[in-house]
């Protein structure tokens, strides 16, 4: 269930990758179809091909996940963009229809710039930010379809291409507000290539390190425990373990509840799907709305692999590079237990300040092997 | 073709409203089967891919119809079957 997104990813780009030789088959067959759209459907598929691919390979490692940039790849970018357009507009402008070898020149080479266009796209743009361009490439493959629909005048392909389009787009402009960024900025401003470094990278922190056994007396103490997933959690497999720690925990009579960032995971949703795997029910689940009000009489908030969307620079720092975004205000709450492998940075590249709280401290591990220890310790209690 | 250019616009620019109508009351909470679900629909394109086959057209418009057909099958059910495998885990116990 981890490895979704990029499952999502691959039959995303062969979708597109349908519509392109669909329409392409088209134009083989009938050279008078409407030159424009044979290319729209055409450029749209591929991009989405190649792009989908480049999103699965960085989700799955074979890509370094960080932003890959250079100098100048926008403009390279804008500069095939634009060749596309004109190549696409062009021919019906200068060439007649006995002019088919032209079209097929032209025709070729739009394919050729979409694929490089979809690479081109997709590579600068950091891990953090794949949930949006999935959800961006999904909704261009409908796009593709409902050009192909077009094309072969198909309202089947018409109506799903457009409702695809359309679910794509939305769920794409959900998670960009749950980040407070732009379509643009996230497509363009490759967060995590460079560090802008945020005002507490100067700053000395006291980092408390503490035992499992001392988080577990922690949490005997608490009443109300809110569990805060991230990614980290989903890739150490944590998420059945999680359920037992909370399952014992409320036995014991605590109120235990998860807080649900929209961009935990990497997938639009995807935090709500690991935990129903793990069976927890799905009304102890809070969106952030719900839960920040919460965090303020909450004893313990527990932050399994999560660290962007704790980090309150968002709120207060203007020169962090997540400034504004929603996050979840753990630091309300009494105590704050992080579990993290290490100190590195989240995906953003910013350390988190929170850590150096005085009512925050740090449990190192892999989040299963010590949700496994905590689970023992609580037991014991 | 010309006559239906202005009701297959109509008629995506109603799709369009209806998408949107649609997956705005969907809860965030399953957005990602929503998304894979979606997913899986944009594979519509294998109506295409049988109609390209079957057209009366030379062979080299057949093969890219036959290609069409293979990544637009993947698509269609293994969209399903991942959104299915999704939906089970949120089933009522």
């Amino acid at each position: 269930m981890t490895e979704m997104p990029q499952m999502v990813a691959i039959f995303n780009g062969l979708g597109g990758a349908a519509s392109a030789f669909v329409a392409s088959s088209e134009f083989l067959s009938s050279p008078n179809s409407p030159f424009i759209i044979v290319c729209l459907s055409v450029f749209i598929g591929s991009l989405t091909f190649t792009g989908s691919f480049v999103a699965f390979g960085k989700l799955q490692g074979f890509i370094s996940g960080r932003a890959v940039t250079f100098k100048g790849q926008q403009a390279i970018n804008a500069v095939i963009a634009l060749l596309s357009v004109s190549l696409i507009l062009a021919p019906g402008l200068f060439f007649d229809s006995s002019m088919y070898s032209g079209y097929l020149n032209a025709f070729f080479v739009i394919i050729v710039l979409a694929l490089i266009l979809g690479v081109g796209l997709t590579i600068p743009i950091g891990g953090a930010d794949m949930p949006v361009v999935i959800s961006l490439l999904n909704s261009y493959s409908g796009i593709a379809a409902a050009a192909t629909g077009f094309l072969i005048s198909n309202n089947a392909l018409i109506i799903s291409g457009s409702l695809v389009g359309a679910s794509g787009l939305i769920l794409t402009n959900i998670m960009c507000k749950g980040m407070n960024r732009s379509l643009a900025n996230v497509i363009f401003g490759a967060v995590g290539a460079e560090s802008e470094g945020g005002s507490s990278d100067g700053k000395e922190m006291n980092i408390k390190s503490y035992s499992t056994t001392e988080a577990a007396m922690i949490l005997d103490a608490a009443e109300k425990i809110i569990i805060v997933p991230g990614y980290g959690l989903a890739v150490a497999q944590a998420q059945h373990v999680a359920r037992e720690v909370a399952e014992s925990l409320e036995a014991m009579g605590k109120t235990v509840l998860y807080a649900i960032h929209p961009v935990a995971g990497r997938m639009p949703g995807h935090m709500n799907v690991l935990l129903a795997e793990a069976n927890v029910s799905y009304d102890v689940l809070k969106d952030l709305d719900e839960i920040n009000p919460e965090f303020e009489d909450c004893d313990v908030a527990l932050i399994l692999g999560a660290n962007d969307v704790v980090n309150p620079a968002a709120r207060h720092d203007q020169s962090s590079p997540i400034y504004g975004m929603p996050i979840l205000n753990v630091d309300k709450s009494r105590t704050v237990i992080i579990n993290k492998r290490s100190m590195n940075p989240g995906f953003a590249g910013v350390q988190n300040e929170l850590f150096g709280y005085d009512n925050s401290i740090m449990v190192f591990g892999d989040a299963k092997d010590m949700l496994n220890d905590l689970l023992k310790e609580v037991k014991e209690l | 073709m010309q006559i239906d250019i202005v009701s297959l616009i109509t008629i995506f620019i109603l799709a369009v409203f209806v998408g949107n109508e649609i997956i705005n009351k969907v809860p965030p909470t399953l957005h990602t089967p929503l998304m894979s679900g979606s997913n899986a629909i944009s594979g519509i394109a294998i109506v295409g891919a049988i109609l390209a086959i079957l057209a009366d057209a030379g062979d080299a418009s057949k093969y890219i119809g036959l290609a069409a057909l293979i990544c637009a099958t993947i698509n269609v059910v293994g969209g399903f079957l991942v959104t299915d495998r999704m939906l089970k885990m949120f089933k009522k116990k």
